[in-house]
């Protein structure tokens, strides 16, 4: 266990630091297997290329719904990103070592929310080049932007996704109830970014965006906090 | 169940099982108030002058849709009274306001088209907030209810619906916010239209006044009857365990 940076020490781990350990082991896994990863990102230039074909090039310019496009794939993907979170620690319930370690139960959500954070940023990382080339958008400062939106964006889609990937897992029908129960809570955050990157790649003024991206921001610090507590209900007793 | 909580919950436990029956008077007093509100909403109250007799479903809209938020606020009510004393009363009481409240939900969402078909000329308007927040309110009960059925142990399915009550109760109005944000950059809200008049002849509000009143009530007995089902349901359940 080394090699992901458990030492054996007198004192267990604060909170941050457990954290850090949980997504750094979840990250390690991944990055042996990358089952999960390759396939959200096959997933996800798939279906970029899929919607390209599902409106008329003619009617509406590729560059004027690669917004929309942008941001369904972005919650599609993300839920197969977060649907393994859990589900991984249910094969030898690997779960219940984490719930013995000597660490609070908040660490052990928020160390599966930054390993599902830089997971998802990730697959964005190639899905919105991706977008670039596929709907001819221009190279320049608006994309830095739009990157800037994606990332507050996952951060709520991550907070609420990881808490509902934990709950899923412990019911009969995990794969289904996943999206069921994560969509209602992603419309605020995909209906404000999907205008913020509208007026952004339209090369509006960036004060037209502030409205939309104080939204996901109020979203993002109202939902880590709220998931953060009620985290530990959502684990066996 | 596990051991501990079960203990801990003998004494209320007990005393809840022993319950009325489902069918009371309660809920025959409030069909007849609905049926009476049918009565007077469609002999004895006048036609709306731009409208037509198209608002009358208005006496059918806004108190289901008052009905509908009693009852999901006392899922989200309930959910937090759970994490805080796991009473499993409070459990069945957030469950009934759900089952009670999609019901409503639905009969809102089904009006609301039928109404707004024949005012606005559309079935739907995604600028209209009420609608467009009642839609995903749906959504989220219907979820919800879901997650109940998905869960065998009792106490944990007691404990995610009541994280699920909070979290949804916290969404609404992040949804509010949002669609509010989204209809005023695209739309002006309706001035002459808009689905509730602010001023109501009288004869029309004493109208809309007693449907809320045979509505609210109706929602009371649906969700004691939910309640008692539930009642019998676990103590159904005890006995066979």
């Amino acid at each position: 266990m080394d090699d992901v940076g458990v030492r054996v020490t007198a004192r267990p781990p604060g909170t941050i630091a457990a954290a850090w350990l949980i997504a750094r082991k979840d990250l390690a896994i991944e990055f042996r297997t990358r089952t999960a990863f390759l396939s959200s990102l096959v997933f996800a230039v798939l279906a970029l290329c899929i919607l390209y074909f599902a409106w008329d090039e003619s009617v509406i310019a590729p560059a004027d719904r690669a917004p929309g496009v942008l941001w369904v794939v972005v919650a599609f993907s993300g839920l197969l990103g977060l649907q393994r979170s859990f589900s991984i620690e249910e094969h030898d319930r690997g779960i219940d070592a984490l719930l013995v370690a000597p660490t609070s139960r908040e660490a052990i959500y928020l160390g599966k929310a930054i390993g599902n954070l830089l997971f998802l940023c990730a697959v964005q990382a190639v899905t919105l080049p991706a977008l670039v080339l596929f709907y001819n958008l221009p190279v320049g400062q608006s994309l830095l932007a739009v990157a800037a939106i994606m990332l507050l964006a996952t951060i709520g889609i991550v907070a609420v996704g990881t808490l509902f990937s934990a709950m899923a897992v412990n019911t009969r029908m995990a794969e289904l109830l996943l999206p069921m129960l994560s969509l209602p809570f992603f419309v605020p955050v995909l209906l404000n970014a999907a205008q913020a990157t509208t007026r952004v790649l339209g090369g509006r003024p960036a004060s037209e965006a502030w409205p939309w991206l104080r939204i996901i921001i109020a979203f993002d610090i109202v939902f880590v906090v709220a998931c953060t507590m009620a985290f530990p209900y959502t684990l066996e007793e | 169940m596990t051991a501990a909580p079960t203990v801990a919950r003998t004494a209320p436990a007990t005393r809840s099982r022993t319950t009325g029956p489902v069918f009371d008077w309660l809920f025959v007093v409030a069909a007849l108030g609905v049926m009476g509100i049918y009565v007077r909403a469609i002999y004895f109250t006048p036609i709306e002058a731009t409208q037509g007799a198209a608002q009358k479903i208005y006496y059918l809209h806004v108190p289901a849709a008052l009905a509908a938020y009693i009852a999901v606020s006392l899922t989200a009510l309930m959910s937090i009274v759970y994490l805080w004393l796991h009473d499993e009363r409070a459990d069945r009481l957030a469950e009934a306001g759900a089952e009670v409240g999609l019901v409503f939900l639905t009969v809102v969402l089904t009006t609301g088209p039928l109404w707004g078909h024949q005012i606005w000329g559309a079935w739907w308007a995604w600028w209209d907030m009420r609608l467009t927040l009642t839609l995903f309110l749906w959504f989220v009960v219907a979820a919800y209810l879901v997650v109940r059925g998905a869960v065998e142990d009792a106490a944990m399915r007691a404990r995610f619906s009541a994280v699920l009550g909070i979290l949804g109760a916290l969404l609404i109005p992040f949804i509010h916010l949002s669609v509010y944000l989204f209809q005023a950059r695209l739309h002006p809200m309706p001035i002459v239209l808009k689905p509730s008049e602010p001023s109501l002849p009288s004869e029309m509000l004493t109208t809309f006044l007693l449907a809320f009143v045979a509505f609210a009530l109706l929602c009371a007995a649906f969700i004691r009857m939910r309640y008692r089902v539930g009642v019998l349901r676990d103590r159904a359940a005890e006995m066979l365990a």
